[in-house]
């Protein structure tokens, strides 16, 4: 893949979108008053994050990918679904008990 | 003259941007969690031009697809629930946007001040892939260099089923409609191909792009198919299988990791005759434990018989 001539600008290009999205998702999670939006924007710092540390894998000398960054970036992606699965378990069952249904 | 991958770039990066704001801003929640499932299928296409092909997959299949119908299940258990008021500018929330905007700048000058060059592992992991018993360096890092890591991602899989089956019991009539015979087709014939697919993911992962979580995810997706489909009803009765299902991946892995610790070889040191049977091993019985759990997650309650006194309490 001929990547090393492009690769500067699309990692600051992706870079950027990356913090920019992680700064979207902070301000949703601190300031949003439904819980499930809320969930969605910590996802979104989530995805954020992920996208600074696959940029970081391109910050090494070599002209390959460190694939460490990229193995961390998979384990974290099954942590947040375990974490937004049991988010939205808690949400539906707060919802259950407010109105009422125990179902 | 400007590449025109570059402009492809920029086109994405402000698509993601907009839509992460999207994500926040719509009024209907239906679609909010559309608007989310397009923003993370257009970063898994923002991670394919960074060269992470792995990170791609997972993100699509795990990320935005076991994800997106978790929300999906949500929103239909929640119906006829309005969404809060929109955001008033009030002091708190002013003084949050700035504080945020500030962290967001200081991102931007660390990025664009950090040296290019600086240490980096893949150097290392490059030495040592003859020895790890797979030629995909991903996943060498994944079952072998950081298998610790990877063994406890498998165990918080398993926390979030303990505690979903925990807050949430009982056999219930499920809200989720019927579909129709057109879905009940699509189903029959999607089926056979996502078995073929997830399998290929976890096989193919030795050597490219694929794996454990990936194939577990595809295969997971057949078992939402047939939870959506009512081909399969999850009854009380399942529960001992399905628990084994869950648990086996853990296990298994935990198991190979301190057996293999004798010798004079630490934990995780798998004898190099041998390191790519075991590797595939565990990754074949950790994908069992991925796709039984995604699944189970998106059915989310415990299938346990509820006397009609519990059920009216």
């Amino acid at each position: 893949m001929n990547l090393d001539a492009t690769m500067p600008d699309t990692g600051v290009i992706f870079g950027l979108a990356g913090i920019l999205v992680f700064g979207i998702g902070l301000f949703g999670a601190l300031s949003l008053r439904d819980s499930l939006r809320r969930v969605l924007a910590l996802k979104l710092c989530g995805v954020g994050a992920s996208f600074i540390l696959i940029v970081a894998a391109w910050r090494g000398p070599g002209l390959a990918a460190d694939p460490v960054p990229h193995a961390l970036v998979i384990t974290g992606i099954v942590v947040m679904v375990s974490a937004t699965a049991v988010a939205l378990a808690l949400i539906r069952r707060i919802h259950s008990l407010e109105n009422g249904r125990d179902d | 003259m400007i590449d025109v991958l570059i402009i492809f770039d920029l086109v994405l990066a402000l698509a993601i941007i907009a839509i992460a704001a999207g994500v926040l801003v719509l009024r209907d929640a239906f679609a909010m969690i559309v608007c989310f499932v397009v923003f993370g299928l257009l970063s898994a296409l923002a991670w394919v031009r960074l060269a992470a092909p792995d990170v791609a997959l997972a993100e699509a299949a795990i990320g935005t697809g076991v994800t997106g119908a978790l929300l999906l299940k949500t929103l239909a258990h929640l119906r006829g629930r309005t969404l809060s008021a929109p955001l008033r500018m009030d002091g708190p929330v002013l003084a949050n946007a700035s504080l945020c905007a500030l962290a967001t700048l200081a991102g931007i000058g660390a990025l664009l001040a950090t040296p290019i060059g600086g240490p980096g592992l893949e150097g290392l992991v490059a030495q040592n892939l003859l020895a790890s018993g797979v030629e995909h360096p991903v996943t060498a890092v994944l079952l072998n260099y950081r298998a610790f890591d990877t063994l406890m991602e498998v165990v918080v899989l398993l926390v979030a089923i303990i505690a979903v089956w925990s807050v949430e019991r009982g056999v219930t009539r499920a809200p989720a409609p019927v579909m129709g015979e057109v879905y009940a087709g699509f189903a029959r014939l999607i089926l056979p191909a996502a078995v073929i697919v997830g399998v290929y993911l976890l096989w193919v992962g030795a050597i490219a792009p694929g794996g454990a979580f990936q194939g577990g995810a595809v295969l997971a997706a057949i078992g939402l198919i047939l939870l959506i489909t009512r081909a399969y009803t999850p009854l009380p009765a399942h529960r001992g299988a399905a628990r084994i299902a869950f648990v086996i991946g853990t296990a298994l892995f935990a198991a190979v990791a301190l057996f293999v610790a004798q010798g004079g070889r630490a934990t995780f040191e798998y004898p190099a005759a041998y390191a790519k049977s075991l590797i595939l091993i565990i990754e074949a019985v950790v994908t069992i434990s991925i796709a039984a759990t995604l699944a189970a997650l998106f059915h989310g309650r415990e299938p346990v018989a509820v006397t009609v006194r519990e059920a009216r309490a």
